[in-house]
């Protein structure tokens, strides 16, 4: 049986890539129709394989399996398997991801209809699902990482799709590029796992974990510096990275210049999820260093909140989303830092599904609008795409914690766990979880008025165009709208608060950090919990987000325009995004390119060129133009030396010296 | 009767005007010529003075090869001159450069 789930998995990792290859390398043989056929039913069959290990291991309690298929490389005491871990985490995980990728795979047939490069980007999907899956079933930190890069790279090829415009290959390569700082920690932090645990595998250095605890490592000269915490944050710095946690985030909003099917893969299921997800596969190391957890409780809560505020000022309506992402990727790691790693998770699918949709709604607006992604161009558009309206308003609800819908169910234990929380920085965050549960409602709900409500604004010659979209988009929307409504009831008591929870002993908590077992003495059951929301802080500040965003964008318009007046500053911090992005391409990217011409100046075309090769030639025609007025040609001369030659020989061997 | 040292002497200054003839000289090529006439006779000063101090007749006998040989080359000497003569119309050695590097 063992065998049999593990070559399951295999398959199922293995059937995306095929699809990738077969895309990729015989696209256009096969034609647009067979190319998303093929792509499409192999990414589908993965998604029923996944969905009967789910079976197996979360429903049936299947233990947990580690095995290696193939050893790649042994180099002394490092041996690098390839190798998959099965269990109750990583089994669920790969159903989201294959569910949200098997999704936008079909959307994809849709909103990518007449593009060029058709083929190609099923090639780039299927890869990016197949990395995805791959990191998520890694069973030690190499095929991690390998997963890690995997996503990275295609992540690369994807947001830089329409790389005949220069604003996607410049978004392409600043995520490319972001994530290598994260990547660095991530790598430094793995080898510092395997030269004090001397391996790689998950299961040796869980086990390791305790003893390890108390160990330092010399890391400047004459200074120990705790070894978990150390990796814990390489760690964790690698998760910011592909998390897109502040102030690693700046490649997440521009990573909207990929087609819209893209970033609903970015931001629900694969890429930023992965940080998150490793995070929480690391918490036997992360529960021995509350320093990192309270770093990352601040990191977590700084995103969560100022985030969200810059989506309130954004105009685009797939930038708005974007920040909510990176808002909703704050909470999870708020979550992560307070211990509540399943509520991490939880919030992981929970968003998976209202993302997905919210952008694939966006989508589908921004198909039937002919690519315009301005809200001020939008509005109205409720009567005329009623399926998408109707997604929107549910992945918007979801997203906004109101209840019962999924989103309010994980926000609101994340938002209890941390209020639990007696780690350092555990009150910063609370108050930043708290605040963007008000904010979270003013930015979605102004992005919904905006598009969907309010006075037309789309130009006039658009207008008898505006049609809902084909089936095969609005199939997609319909199936992620469902999970997006139910999955919170169902999930709530079995990931957080049942006996033996749903990801089992896949997460490790210290007996201290553990605030979901103090909040589960308050749960009693879904449904009275979305009764009584009316009772928390939460829910009335998302009402009054709600309230606020229609007063300012819907009823009164020229309030936020006096608004804006009024508070001029405010925003124009919000439209600089905190000057994130100025301050890394002034002092970071112009820096380096400073630095750089400074170094071509200096060291190369002054050094190099000039001292070194220029010189040693200026020296060697220098020289021979001094030799050559020696051949002056007069016979005397020649004389003369001759004369001074024979002299010289002469006292030489007369004098003997 | 004047020692060996003296013929050494004033074979020694004869080799020494010659060498100065050809090296200070920047006008006539013939001086030259007469310069290296006047170092090979004094080379055969002192061949002659050995020969008699030392009572082996060979070295006077080498003298007449080496005079021999001056003769020779002298002529040759003044006919290439006689040749460069027509050809440049000068014989002035510091015009003499087409060697020059």
């Amino acid at each position: 049986m063992n065998n049999f789930l593990l070559w399951t998995a295999l398959v199922t990792v293995l059937l995306p890539l095929a699809g990738s290859i077969i895309a990729g390398l015989f696209g256009k043989l096969l034609g647009r129709t067979m190319t998303h056929r093929i792509a499409v039913t192999l990414v589908g069959m993965s998604f029923l394989l996944s969905c009967y290990l789910f079976k197996q291991f979360v429903i049936d309690g299947y233990p947990a399996i580690s095995d290696n298929f193939y050893t790649w490389a042994t180099a002394g005491i490092a041996h690098f398997e390839v190798g998959f871990l099965l269990d109750r985490l990583s089994a669920t995980m790969i159903m989201v991801v294959l569910f949200i990728a098997f999704m936008v795979h079909i959307y994809s047939i849709g909103y990518m209809a007449d593009d060029p490069g058709y083929q190609h980007f099923f090639s780039y999907v299927s890869l990016f699902t197949f990395s995805m899956l791959v990191l998520v079933l890694a069973n030690n930190f190499l095929v991690l990482f390998f997963g890690w890069e995997g996503v990275g790279l295609v992540s690369y090829l994807l947001i830089g799709f329409w790389y005949k415009r220069e604003s996607a290959s410049f978004a392409g390569l600043k995520a490319f590029i972001v994530n290598r700082i994260g990547d660095m920690g991530f790598i430094l932090a793995i080898a510092a796992i395997l030269m004090y645990f001397g391996s790689l595998a998950y299961t040796d250095v869980f086990g390791q974990a305790s003893a390890l605890a108390d160990q330092t490592m010399p890391l400047l000269p004459n200074y120990q510096a705790p070894l978990m915490t150390v990796i814990c944050l390489l760690l964790f710095i690698g998760a910011m990275g592909k998390s897109a946690q502040v102030p690693l985030h700046v490649w997440l909003p521009e990573s909207m210049e990929g087609p819209t099917p893209i970033s609903a893969l970015i931001h629900a299921a694969t890429m930023v999820t992965a940080g998150i997800y490793m995070v929480a596969r690391m918490s036997p190391l992360f529960e021995f260093s509350p320093a990192v957890l309270s770093f990352i409780l601040v990191i977590g809560g700084t995103g969560a909140l100022f985030m969200g505020l810059v989506a309130v000022v954004q105009y685009d309506i797939k930038r708005v989303i974007a920040y909510s992402t990176l808002s909703q990727l704050g909470y999870m790691a708020v979550a992560l830092g307070a211990s509540a790693y399943d509520a991490a998770i939880f919030h992981l699918i929970t968003h998976a599904f209202f993302k997905a949709l919210l952008f694939l709604a966006a989508g589908s607006v921004i198909i039937a609008l002919h690519h315009e992604q301005d809200m001020r161009k939008m509005g109205g558009l409720a009567a005329y795409l009623p399926v998408t309206y109707l997604t929107f308003v549910i992945g918007t609800l979801a997203l906004c914690a109101i209840p019962p819908f999924s989103g309010f169910y994980s926000k609101d234990i994340i938002i209890e766990a941390v209020k639990l929380s007696t780690l350092p920085g555990a009150r910063y965050a609370y108050f930043c979880v708290l605040i963007g549960a008000f904010v979270t409602p003013l930015y979605m709900f102004r992005a919904l008025f905006m598009t969907f409500h309010t006075n037309e604004r789309v130009a006039l010659e658009w207008r008898d165009h505006i049609k809902e979209s084909p089936m095969v988009v609005l199939m997609p929307l319909v199936a992620l709208a469902i999970p997006s409504v139910i999955i919170g009831q169902v999930l709530v008591e079995p990931m957080l608060f049942a006996q033996s929870k749903l990801l089992g002993n896949t997460i490790f908590v210290l007996p201290e950090h553990n605030v979901l077992t103090q909040l589960s003495v308050d749960y009693h059951g879904a449904k009275l919990m979305a009764l009584e929301a009316g009772k928390t802080l939460t829910f009335w500040l998302a009402i009054a987000g709600i309230l606020t965003a229609w007063l300012f964008t819907a009823v009164f318009p020229q309030w936020s325009t006096a608004f804006k007046k009024r508070f001029a500053w405010i925003y124009r911090i919000l439209v600089a995004k905190y000057g994130f992005d100025d301050f890394n391409q002034i002092v970071l990217v112009h820096g380096t390119q400073e630095t750089g011409h400074l170094f071509y100046d200096v060291s190369d075309v002054k050094l190099i060129d000039g001292v070194g090769v220029n010189g040693s030639g200026r020296l060697i025609s220098w020289f021979a133009g001094t030799a050559r007025r020696l051949q002056s040609g007069y016979v005397y001369h020649y004389a003369l030396s001759m004369i001074l030659g024979v002299v010289v020989f002469l006292a030489w061997y007369v004098g003997g010296f | 009767m004047p020692s060996l040292t003296d013929f050494l002497i004033v074979a020694a200054l004869l080799f020494g005007l010659g060498i100065g003839g050809i090296i200070l000289n920047r006008k006539n090529m013939i001086t030259i010529l007469m310069s290296i006439e006047l170092i090979l006779l004094s080379v055969n000063t002192n061949f002659v003075a050995f020969s008699y101090f030392l009572g082996n007749y060979v070295g006077q006998v080498f003298v007449f090869f080496v005079l021999t040989v001056a003769a020779a080359e002298a002529a040759i000497g003044l006919a290439i001159l006689v040749v460069f003569y027509r050809k440049r119309g000068t014989i002035e050695v510091q015009d003499f450069d087409t060697l020059k590097g």
